[in-house]
């Protein structure tokens, strides 16, 4: 046993016997008068609040876009931030540089390589399913209000769409599509959008991201249609980010940094 | 024993299986020697987290935090029913506005039968950061396998102490 | 305008990097001077919260207007224990900016968009970090600012750098883990997440206070706390990275990244658990300054033997973070043990900056790495000579500057809390800190090479060499570090003010009301 593992084996059991510990004390699994699921006593827990009061606040049937989106936007929008400085960090390590924006000269073929065909029926199949996988990734962003979905999942599923052409063809046949430049114009436009809603709000005398106040902006019936549709806006800027920079930590993780050819 | 097991194991079940996850991660983090095992036991590590966050909200024959305001009478008449009087406060808002759902006149849903959405949220951030993360160090890994020409450790820090590179 | 100041604090440098992000490629003029000025924008608010807190005593802004009931929305709290770290952020990170002119973008400019987008980012989450009221969205500022520090310190061009970088993601990646872990745990507990209300639902039910998972979470946070501030048995990561990444990075990150984790440390302890609660069973917190005791002694100790100049001041920050931790939980009845810790992160984040500043200088212009290479060169440069010599008087604690009055109140807190041990490590520290730089001042002032004995270690230094630049100008570092030493005087001179403002912060929390 190397000595790494012996003081992995010594550092599991006791953090493990700790955890464990603390877990005896728990409110069983599932219980609806938990702490967190009820509030203590003369303290309402907030999701009793989330689950009573949201649809009333915000027009929003999903109660998780609601609080994600509205009531802890703040914390949704450095998420976002997240994800845009792992994409910074990766372009600084890796060495990709940006402008320029022309795909590097490569074989324009964009679905299969002259004289291979045994990837034609790979690229057929995949050109026949990005249209597809794009419409549903619009479908789950702009439809995250009534069920599972939103920006991140919907912003996933684009850059997946992108991913699958780089797979079943080669990088620079996505690269043509979103380019290295536009990638990082594109993410950091989804936080200018996001970051601009809650200035907005700022602008109009209130906090940020208060988007009850964009009421008059929106011409919407009642600031809680506001908060709905301002919802919307920040899940689009989201999901531009999200987009960009996972086809970007794709395109630079296959190609080394590169954007050459890719896997 | 068995009094025992059932108090501490059967009433806590996800949370004894997060605590296993989180040591089979934790281990790999220290103890395997490849770098892309390590960043493997990293994510369980922190997927372990997710499952302990996503257990908090769980409530016994609760449904999804999202209500229906299109289709599913049975339910929304459920959540009239189930509604608590003690609740009643909770009316005042929203659920008066004339228009679309058929929440209209009803009372406000009963937290008990839905999920706690607060974890799920507070989650969605998580794996966020972790996908951050695993690719901030998948490129960091890549570059020292460029510099290194391995991704073993102990190969890498022969070469680190020997001073000695041939690539 | 005011009572935008805690959203300000944190958007002004957010724009900036996104600026640079859509411009910058093109252009990377643009850069530098959209950095100073989201800065400055950043600077100028920290000043006025805290006006504004000396003035009304406390700003709390709630995101998106979710005011109540408490904890729904997300709190951003100003007060006067973090108002002057928020000033100290924002006077680091001009410095920091100006020193890095020109010098990241030397060797690969395209890279230079990157650092500057990287730099404001990391401040975002430096300052969102200091004004979170809410442990959740603590988890996602400190996410925010580690992920950026990867970034920063990955991006040298030295081999070395790249492995500590990958040790540091692992290391950052579990101590936040643990953190996010521990919030969980409260947040089971306490059904909230505001950390106002989870200190008022403690003192309201005593049993929930008292449970095994709430002292869990307690040592879940400290310890995923402990591993982002380096302190004692978690400290491996922190040499290497802070040694071998550029020198803007290492200058930004080093005065910065273990403050800001002792304040959340102590943050929580004051904020969340509650000081009573902290300090019931003085067992612990006997063990906590034991172990900020060998901290200190190790830390010195283990500065004593390095060769290179930078090594040697990351194992001094090892000793420091013993200074704030064991002041912290010296749990002295008059608190000043505390006093001394939160002053001490002020003072400690100005001499580091010179400390670093002045390392980072002497490795552009004269490629000197190791002690050895400083000699003579306080004649060739004579004002990063005096910064460096004001920053080594301070860190060994000489009247004038601030390290002798944060080393005073520790003492003193020492004193009454009859920790004799962490006095006599303090003293040591000192000692050990006087012979570490008179040994370095002979060298540079009088060029009394020790004898030689170089070992393995030629490669080692030949990395961190790599990022020689002789020709450029070097007017702007100089110019940042004076200004970073006339602050390690000026804050020493003025103690007796930022002291007495700490103290009405914790007057104003109301578990103190009894002790002070």
């Amino acid at each position: 046993m190397r000595l790494s593992q012996i003081f992995a084996t010594i550092a599991v059991v006791i953090t493990g016997c700790i955890l464990l510990y603390g877990v005896s004390d728990f409110p069983g699994f599932g219980d609806p008068h938990s702490p967190a699921n009820a509030g203590v006593p003369g303290s309402e827990s907030v999701s009793q609040y989330f689950i009573t009061e949201s649809y009333g606040d915000t027009k929003v049937p999903n109660l998780v876009t609601s609080v994600l989106a509205d009531y802890r936007g703040y914390d949704t929008m450095f998420e976002t931030v997240v994800i845009f400085a792992a994409g910074m960090a990766i372009f600084a390590i890796l060495g990709a540089v940006g402008g320029g924006g022309q795909p590097r000269e490569q074989s324009e073929e964009p679905f299969f390589v002259n004289g291979d065909h045994s990837r034609i029926i790979v690229g057929t199949t995949c050109r026949l399913l990005v249209p597809v996988i794009q419409l549903f990734a619009l479908y789950v962003i702009g439809h995250g209000h009534y069920s599972p979905g939103g920006g991140f999942q919907g912003g996933v599923i684009l850059a997946a769409s992108f991913i699958i052409i780089a797979l079943s063809s080669n990088l620079n046949a996505a690269l043509r599509r979103l380019s290295e430049a536009n990638y990082l114009r594109i993410a950091c436009i989804g936080i200018l959008i996001y970051a601009g809603f809650g200035v907005l709000c700022q602008v109009l005398e209130g906090n940020f991201l208060d988007y009850g106040l964009l009421q008059p902006v929106l011409l919407t019936d009642g600031p809680e249609m506001a908060r709905s549709h301002s919802m919307l806006g920040v899940e689009i800027g989201v999901a531009f980010t999200v987009t960009a920079i996972m086809f970007a930590i794709y395109a630079n993780l296959s190609s080394r940094g590169t954007l050459r050819d890719g896997l | 024993m068995a009094e025992f097991f059932q108090q501490s194991f059967h009433a806590h079940f996800n949370f004894w299986i997060y605590v296993i996850l989180m040591m089979i991660g934790l281990w790999a983090l220290i103890a395997k020697n490849n770098l892309i095992k390590k960043l493997i036991g990293m994510s369980i590590f922190q997927t372990a987290i997710i499952l302990f966050y996503v257990s908090l909200g769980v409530k016994a024959g609760a449904t999804i935090p999202i209500l229906d305001p299109y289709g599913n009478k049975e339910q929304a008449a459920a959540y009239a029913e189930e509604s608590d009087p003690a609740k009643g406060k909770n009316e005042k808002k929203g659920t008066e506005e004339k228009g679309d759902s058929s929440y209209v006149g009803k009372k406000s849903p009963n937290p008990d039968i839905m999920a706690n959405p607060l974890p799920h949220v507070l989650m969605l951030t998580a794996i966020v950061v972790g996908v951050a993360t695993l690719g901030v160090a998948l490129s960091i890994a890549q570059m020292i396998f460029k510099e290194f020409g391995s991704l073993e450790e102990d190969e890498i820090l022969e070469i680190v102490k020997g001073g000695n590179v041939d690539d | 305008m005011t009572d935008q100041i805690p959203a300000i604090l944190v958007l002004a440098p957010l724009f900036g990097a996104l600026i640079i992000g859509l411009a910058g490629q093109k252009d990377h003029r643009v850069c530098f001077p959209v950095t100073i000025v989201s800065l400055l924008v950043s600077l100028f608010a920290a000043f006025g919260a805290v006006v504004e807190v000396v003035r009304s005593g406390e700003i709390d802004y709630f995101m998106g207007g979710w005011e109540e009931p408490i904890g729904i929305g997300i709190h951003l709290h100003i007060d006067s224990l973090n108002a002057p770290l928020l000033v100290a952020i924002g006077i680091v990170s001009v410095l920091v900016a100006i020193f890095s002119i020109r010098r990241i973008g030397d060797k690969n400019t395209e890279k230079t968009p990157h650092f500057y987008s990287l730099y404001l980012m990391l401040c975002v989450g430096l300052f969102g970090i200091t004004i979170a009221g809410d442990a959740f969205n603590l988890f996602v500022l400190i996410e925010v600012s580690s992920l950026t520090s990867y970034g920063l310190i990955a991006m040298g061009s030295s081999r070395r750098g790249t492995l500590a970088a990958f040790n540091y993601v692992l290391m950052g990646t579990v101590g936040a883990s643990f953190y996010l872990l521990g919030v969980g745990y409260l947040y089971l507990m306490t059904g909230t997440l505001n950390m106002q209300e989870i200190h008022t639902i403690f003192l309201a039910n005593p049993d929930i206070a008292s449970s095994k998972a709430v002292a869990i979470s307690f040592i879940l946070i400290l310890i995923g706390i402990w591993i982002k501030m380096a302190f004692f048995p978690l400290y491996g990561w922190l040499p290497n990275a802070y040694s071998y990444c550029p020198s803007s990075s290492a200058c930004i990150l080093a005065p910065l990244m273990t403050k800001i984790s002792v304040y959340v440390m102590i943050r929580v302890m004051l904020g969340v658990f509650g000081i009573e609660w902290v300090f019931a069973s003085p067992g612990y917190s006997n063990l906590v300054v034991w172990l900020a005791v060998i901290a200190i002694l190790a830390g010195s100790m283990l500065a004593l033997a390095q060769r290179e100049i930078k090594k040697m001041l990351c194992y001094l920050i090892v000793a420091e973070v013993g200074y704030m931790v064991g002041g912290a939980w010296l749990a002295d009845e008059k608190l000043w043990g505390l006093t001394g810790s939160l002053y001490h992160i002020l003072g400690d984040a100005a001499m580091t900056l010179c400390l670093f500043l002045a390392a980072g200088i002497f490795a552009k212009r004269f490629n000197a790495i190791e002690i050895e290479d400083l000699e003579g060169l306080f004649k060739k440069a004579p004002w990063t000579a005096a910064g460096f010599v004001v920053g080594a008087l301070a860190m060994i604690g000489v009247p004038p500057t601030c390290g002798f009055f944060s080393k005073f109140y520790l003492i003193r807190g020492g004193i009454e809390a009859n920790h004799w041990e962490f006095v006599v490590a303090l003293l040591v520290s000192s000692l050990v800190n006087a012979v570490l730089f008179f040994r370095i001042f002979e060298i540079a002032f009088f060029g009394n090479k020790p004898p030689e004995g170089h070992g393995h270690h030629e490669e080692e230094v030949a990395e961190l060499k790599e990022e020689h630049h002789p020709e450029i100008p070097t007017w702007t570092g100089t110019s940042s570090l004076l200004v970073a030493s006339a602050i390690v005087i000026l804050l020493g001179i003025f103690n007796g003010e930022i002291v007495e403002l700490i103290r009405i912060g914790l007057e104003d929390l109301p578990q103190f009301a009894s002790r002070l």
